[in-house]
């Protein structure tokens, strides 16, 4: 059974001028021990799915219809104090920014300890221990040292690696990363990644990776899902979909990543901004921007249409020749 | 390094010895606030003790003038009891009412400010109104009005011994406000920050997330507002005192030995009322003047 299944999500927002679809009829699932990695613009709706998976939607946001389900158990309905044991416990999560997701004002052990001791049953000895623990895994040197010390101590990869022992130390079986390595260093990024993959693989934590940065998404997921406006595009394999993209913006967003081995004079980008949830054009969103639009893109939404081991929601797919 | 040393070592500390105003301020609290703590050990007479008390003591002038006694270091009053010990006592009375006023202001405050700032929505605007209705009186007649309601509400055998804490729970209920507001700005900055979502996240509960997170980051400037208001409280029961229904001569607190002495003030005996006011004073300002400081060191912006 799949870990997480999610079924027909669909997020709104009321507004004043009317009701915003911010997503709009997400499916996908995650296996245990997959990194499902999710990709695609700002405001594609990426950590919004995380957001209502873990229950924490902004109001008014709200989940309007569909189904979130943790190892089978529906989780979308559930009330803030039955979602407290989940949270942490079966789902954790890390944030964009460590700067900021750690109280200034407790220490890095306590904060490792106050977490395990809300979810697991730990004598104050052996969760700081443990603590002591986690803070080697994630490579913070000198850690029983360090256990003591407050976050405006440690560097802002370090901090990082702290986020990820908080997110880890609970044992949770899912793992949502919303683009982890947003604020660090170029040069801190691949470490991160690595610590996380390496963590996850070791524990079988499944993750669900948020990320706009394809590469990382190349050498870290399984599969990938392509989201746009709201709406997943492609999901698949990351082999299949990085390889032989069937929907033409994930043709475009694989386009635009600089390489090596190739050296052409331009990037190619894709033309054109996501259009707001206000103006969604009927049919397919990315028809205005889209260089293999048919007239029934205009007027004709697709669902996901299966290819090979990838679905995509496109009804001029982009041929399995003609990518370079 | 231990938590003292620490401390010794900080910046706050550096900050505080290069600053005139502080030291003389902090030294003046100091010196009062021992005289007032140990006055059964420090102070030269006990007031209270009547077979100490000798009428032909009464009225004489301080130490210093002419007719001075040099037992008496600040002359006597109409009783013969010593003007200096008396203050000593009366101090001590008014910075315990004042304290556990600010303490009571501060539970209060916090835990509505915490409540409405953290909840946010209906909660907060019923919570805030109330803070508005009560801000548009002047706190001196809040405490007046809880005063003379809790007083007529209690049974006369009762009154004596509880009037202590009649004159704490009307000076608290009066400064509340202040705290909440506060309290309530910070929270609903704080509530934004990332760490408060990462505390979600993890699974801890809303009450955890404002007591142990939110809280700590969050007090400061309470601190500096509770410093102000402390010496705010002790001018509030030096009023009411002076007014006749704070704290009887039995107890007498500064604004006691103030209304006592005013009595006496047109028929030449000075000294009864101008040295317990000169300490209210003093204290007052030395405590106001050691908050402001405090919130100057405490912003890191105006470093």
């Amino acid at each position: 059974m799949a870990l997480l299944e999610v079924d027909r999500l669909v997020v709104e927002f009321p507004g004043r001028r009317g009701t915003l679809r911010a997503l709009d009829e997400i499916s996908f699932s995650i296996e245990p021990g997959e990194v499902l990695g999710v990709v695609g613009e700002s405001g594609a709706g990426k950590s919004l799915t995380g957001a209502a998976i873990i229950g924490l939607l902004e109001p008014p946001g709200r989940v309007a219809s569909g189904q979130i389900r943790l190892e089978g158990t529906r989780i979308d309905r559930f009330t803030d104090a039955q979602m407290r044991p989940i949270r942490g416990r079966r789902i954790g999560a890390i944030f964009q920014d460590p700067l900021t997701t750690l109280d200034p004002l407790v220490s890095v052990g306590k904060q490792l300890v106050e977490t395990m001791q809300t979810h697991l049953k730990l004598s104050d000895r052996d969760a700081r221990a443990r603590a002591v623990g986690w803070l080697e895994q994630v490579g913070i040197p000198a850690a029983a040292e360090r256990v003591g010390a407050y976050p405006h101590q440690f560097s802002g990869g370090m901090r990082q690696r702290v986020v990820i022992a908080l997110a880890l130390c609970a044992e949770p079986k899912l793992v949502i990363a919303d683009e982890p390595t947003t604020a660090l260093d170029v040069s801190i990024q691949a470490q991160i990644i690595a610590l996380l993959r390496r963590l996850t693989t070791d524990h079988g934590t499944s993750v669900m990776l948020v990320t706009h940065d394809m590469g990382v998404i190349a050498e870290t997921a399984d599969r990938v899902a392509v989201m746009y406006a709201g709406r997943i595009a492609e999901i698949g394999p990351v082999r299949d979909v990085v390889l032989h993209p069937s929907h033409p913006y994930t043709e475009g967003l694989m386009g635009s990543i600089p390489q090596l081995e190739h050296r052409v004079e331009r990037l190619r980008q894709i033309d054109g901004a996501m259009p707001r949830l206000t103006a969604i054009p009927p049919g397919c969103a990315f028809n205005p921007r889209c260089g293999r639009v048919l007239e029934r893109c205009r007027v004709d939404r697709p669902d996901l249409l299966a290819r090979g081991t990838t679905l995509a929601a496109c009804w001029n797919m982009v041929p399995m020749d003609d990518v370079t | 390094m231990n938590a003292v040393s620490r401390f010794l070592d900080s910046d706050f500390v550096y900050q505080f010895w290069r600053n005139p105003v502080a030291v003389i301020s902090a030294a003046i609290v100091l010196v009062v606030v021992v005289g007032a703590v140990f006055a059964p050990i420090l102070a030269p007479h006990n007031p209270f003790d009547l077979v100490s008390l000798d009428l032909m003591d009464s009225l004489k002038p301080p130490a210093f003038t002419a007719e001075g006694d040099p037992h008496f270091l600040l002359g006597t009053d109409d009783q013969g009891r010593d003007v200096l010990s008396g203050i000593m006592y009366g101090t001590r009375i008014s910075l315990l009412v004042a304290v556990l006023a600010i303490g009571f202001s501060l539970v209060v405050g916090i835990g509505v400010g915490l409540l409405a700032g953290y909840a946010g929505g209906a909660v907060d605007a019923f919570l805030m109104r109330v803070v508005d209705v009560q801000l548009t009186f002047p706190s001196i007649l809040i405490a007046l009005l809880v005063d003379g309601v809790v007083r007529a509400a209690l049974p006369r055998s009762m009154q004596e011994q509880l009037e202590i804490y009649v004159i704490v729970f009307a000076i608290g209920i009066s400064r509340w406000p202040q705290f909440a507001r506060t309290i309530r700005g910070s929270t609903m900055v704080e509530r934004q920050r990332d760490y408060v979502m990462a505390a979600k996240v993890i699974g801890l509960s809303s009450g955890r997330i404002m007591l142990t997170h939110i809280l700590p980051n969050v007090m400061g400037p309470v601190l500096v507002i509770a410093t102000l208001n402390l010496g705010l409280a002790i001018l509030d029961e030096a009023t009411l005192s002076f007014l006749g229904v704070g704290l009887p001569p039995t107890q007498p607190s500064l604004g006691t030995l103030i209304r006592i002495g005013n009595n006496f003030l047109f028929s030449g005996e000075w000294w009864i009322t101008i040295f317990p006011g000169v300490t209210l004073a003093a204290m007052v300002l030395s405590i106001n003047l050691l908050g402001d400081w405090l919130r100057d060191a405490l912003n890191p912006r105006l470093r």
